[in-house]
């Protein structure tokens, strides 16, 4: 048992890090705002360097590597809080040609159960998208963008992620069956949480930074118990969430370690919960300044809750979480 | 990155289950809590057998008499001793898991031998003298004197939550040699024998309504020069040592509890009362989903802290992370199993089924995690001044 990056998953990481840093400092990732939070030059270089191909076979032109990989990548695009149909690309360029190259940028959403009164169906980026994946219990569709009919939402909590309110969605053509279907469902709910585990980390970052800077009373605010226990609680929640959601990715590589089920699903629950209460905290650490449109903040608590929707929410996990105990 | 287990540590765990299996059925049910001679009869013949089967001291170095297994076959060893229901650690803990160690790290050769091998065989059971009523969270403010006599220390003073005292040979005793110095440099450690003239233990009750700890009062006891651990002045440092261990894998068998425990929990909220389950209440359930996710989630860290401590030699940090989200998710777990028993919680009885009692127990035990071995707002001031760099308050 040896629960610890290895040094070619420490070189992943760097190297993921450094691609944000250079592609997607936060100026940039605001600017997309403009561009409905995809920008194709830069959706190439994430392709480039394997976002999205990560998880495929080396002969089908994929870097061959596992899902506690994909997990490390997505963490740090969730630190840079970059922006865009990530999952779903990821997931999609399995099926859909062009999507591992970044030349197609492959959108997504889980439709539940079927027939009947549908709920509030909302889709992301839908304006910025080559192809639209829908997944349910029976498979996973692909449908023209363009045939989909539907509202772009004023007023989108999260600035980066569009929303198109959707009435109804055309049927479009099978891409893979119910077992795919299921496997996304566990990937794309570890890799959202390898997403909210990196804001996490972000936001934590990002208080203690300005806590340490800060002075009022004549001292730098962290030095106060009553915020630098906020800051520790911040750390604690992004590393155990860290920990759940390592072991996620450990028990998709290898499912005879445990119950992959209870895995995925404890990991999504510890990191939204962490995303979500960290991102809350770095306002309340920011004071005043952290309720401004400047301050990033917000940026990265809206994120947390755009995610915190898909491949299951808190609440819906813990429900998940007790069938299972 | 790899959670399965190695062939050998597999090997291990096989074997240790296979002994667990045979000796267990011979090991009566443990005696009653208040009972401490028979506790520590009791927690003492379980260690001689592990000795004898070679199991004491996992991870002590063999040359010292244990069995020199590597950080993850010690939590292969708590794992499987915990889910095959073996008595816990009990008496022994301050001797197996604090001072033990310390021992080893900073002892001479001499007091080495002198004290480890007792401790591996169950013959001597240790006390931790550390806080006192005036030095709780701010231990260096400790006032127990000790003044150097020839080749005597007279101590004079008072220990308090001394677990165990009333039943242990040895106590860890922090005493100030130098009343002068700055308060975290005029420091010693001491090994002080329970049996010397003008030790008194006086048993205090908790909360449980039962005696779990003593004030030990401590009037011109002489001391041993001998029996200093490190040089004088310097057990600041050593007990910074201690506590390093105290906070590596010693919750391990507390955290296999608390899943047991939520397991019970559930079996609970699934009975029917007044013609319903507790089950059937969607915040009832979501709660427990979420109690479990976040032992999993502790269970998972264990490993990795225990992957950091075989990396490094050290437990690092992972600690305090542990202990203070443990602490939070024992007053849930205990606040909510309290919710659902409504009045059979009024007991430490079985009212509300089976083990209803052990929940009552559970829940008041909470309120202990978050403040023994560090307080949890002393492990943020950790998190926040050590690991996260940020400035001490003044």
């Amino acid at each position: 048992m040896d629960f610890e990056l290895s040094e070619d998953q420490e070189a992943l990481q760097d190297a993921v890090r450094k691609l944000c840093a250079g592609a997607y400092p936060m100026a940039t990732v605001r600017s997309l705002e403009a561009h409905g939070g995809v920008e194709r030059d830069l959706w190439r270089r994430l392709a480039d360097a394997g976002v999205f191909s990560l998880r495929l076979p080396e002969p089908d032109g994929g870097v061959g590597l596992g899902s506690s990989e994909a997990v490390l990548v997505f963490e740090e695009l969730g630190r840079a809080l970059v922006p865009g149909p990530l999952l779903w690309s990821h997931l999609g360029a399995a099926v859909v040609d062009g999507a591992a190259s970044g030349e197609l940028v492959i959108g997504g959403v889980e439709r539940r159960g079927q027939g009947g009164p549908q709920p509030l169906l909302l889709v992301e980026h839908l304006a910025a998208l080559d192809r639209l994946l829908v997944l349910d219990d029976a498979g996973v569709w692909e449908l023209e963008p363009t045939a989909v009919k539907g509202e772009l939402v004023p007023h989108p909590l999260d600035p980066l992620t569009p929303l198109h309110a959707v009435q109804e969605l055309p049927p479009g053509i099978q891409v893979a069956g119910p077992d795919t279907a299921a496997a996304w469902r566990l990937e794309g709910a570890t890799f959202a949480a390898a997403i909210l585990l990196g804001l996490a980390e972000a936001v934590t970052d990002m208080a203690v930074a300005y806590a340490k800077e800060r002075q009022q009373f004549d001292r730098p605010v962290g030095s106060f118990q009553a915020v630098k226990h906020i800051l520790a609680d911040m750390l604690v929640r992004a590393e155990v969430a860290r920990a759940a959601v390592y072991a996620a990715g450990a028990h998709l590589d290898d499912p005879g370690v445990g119950d992959v089920l209870r895995a995925v699903t404890g990991a999504k629950l510890m990191a939204g919960d962490a995303a979500l209460a960290n991102g809350k905290a770095c306002i309340q650490v920011h004071g005043g300044m952290g309720f401004t449109w400047e301050v990033d903040a917000h940026l990265y608590l809206k994120r947390a809750r755009v995610l915190d929707t898909v491949f299951g929410s808190t609440q819906a996990q813990a429900e998940v979480m007790a069938a299972l105990i | 990155m790899n959670l399965r287990y190695s062939e050998s540590e597999e090997r291990f765990r096989g074997e240790l289950r296979g002994w667990l299996d045979k000796v267990l059925p011979t090991v009566g049910p443990p005696p009653a809590s208040d009972d401490w001679p028979g506790r520590r009869a009791y927690d003492t013949a379980w260690q001689r057998m592990l000795y004898e089967a070679g199991y004491a001291g996992i991870n002590w170095p063999k040359e010292l008499g244990g069995r020199g297994a590597s950080p993850t076959e010690h939590l292969v060893f708590l794992e499987e001793t915990e889910r095959a229901h073996a008595p816990y650690v009990g008496v022994n803990f301050v001797g197996l898991l604090h001072a033990g160690p310390t021992l080893i790290a900073e002892a001479s050769p001499e007091q080495r031998s002198r004290y480890l091998p007792p401790i591996l065989r169950g013959d001597e059971v240790w006390c931790q003298g550390f806080s006192e009523p005036g030095a709780g969270s701010d231990l260096a403010a400790l006032r127990t004197r000790a003044v150097r006599d020839g080749d005597h220390y007279v101590v004079s003073g008072q220990k308090i939550w001394t677990s165990h005292a009333e039943v242990a040979d040895f106590c860890e005793l922090l005493v100030r040699t130098d009343p002068h110095a700055p308060k975290h440099r005029g420091i010693s450690w001491l090994v002080l024998p329970m049996d010397s003239p003008g030790v008194e233990v006086r048993p205090l009750r908790t909360i449980y309504g039962t005696a779990e700890f003593s004030e030990v009062f401590l009037d011109e006891v002489r001391v041993p020069v001998a029996n200093r651990v490190g040089v004088e002045n310097d057990g600041w440092r050593v007990a910074m040592v201690t506590f390093s261990f105290e906070r590596g894998t010693a919750f391990v068998s507390e955290l296999l509890q608390s899943m047991e425990l939520l397991e019970s929990l559930v079996g609970i909220a699934r009975s029917t009362r007044d013609g319903a389950q507790p089950w059937d209440d969607l915040g009832v359930r979501r709660e427990l989903g979420h109690l479990a996710a976040d032992l999993d989630a502790l269970w998972s860290l264990t490993k990795r802290n225990v992957t950091q401590a075989s990396r490094t030699g050290v437990p690092g940090v992972g600690g305090s992370v542990f202990k203070l989200h443990y602490s939070e998710v024992r007053h849930r777990l205990g606040d909510l199993a309290l919710r659902i028993l409504d009045r059979a919680g009024l007991s430490f009885d079985d009212l509300g089924g089976a083990r209803s009692g052990e929940q009552v127990k559970g829940w008041v035990h909470a309120l202990s995690i978050s403040i023994a071995a560090g307080t949890s707002q002393i492990q943020r001031n950790i998190l926040g001044e050590r690991v996260l760099g940020l400035p001490r308050e003044r």
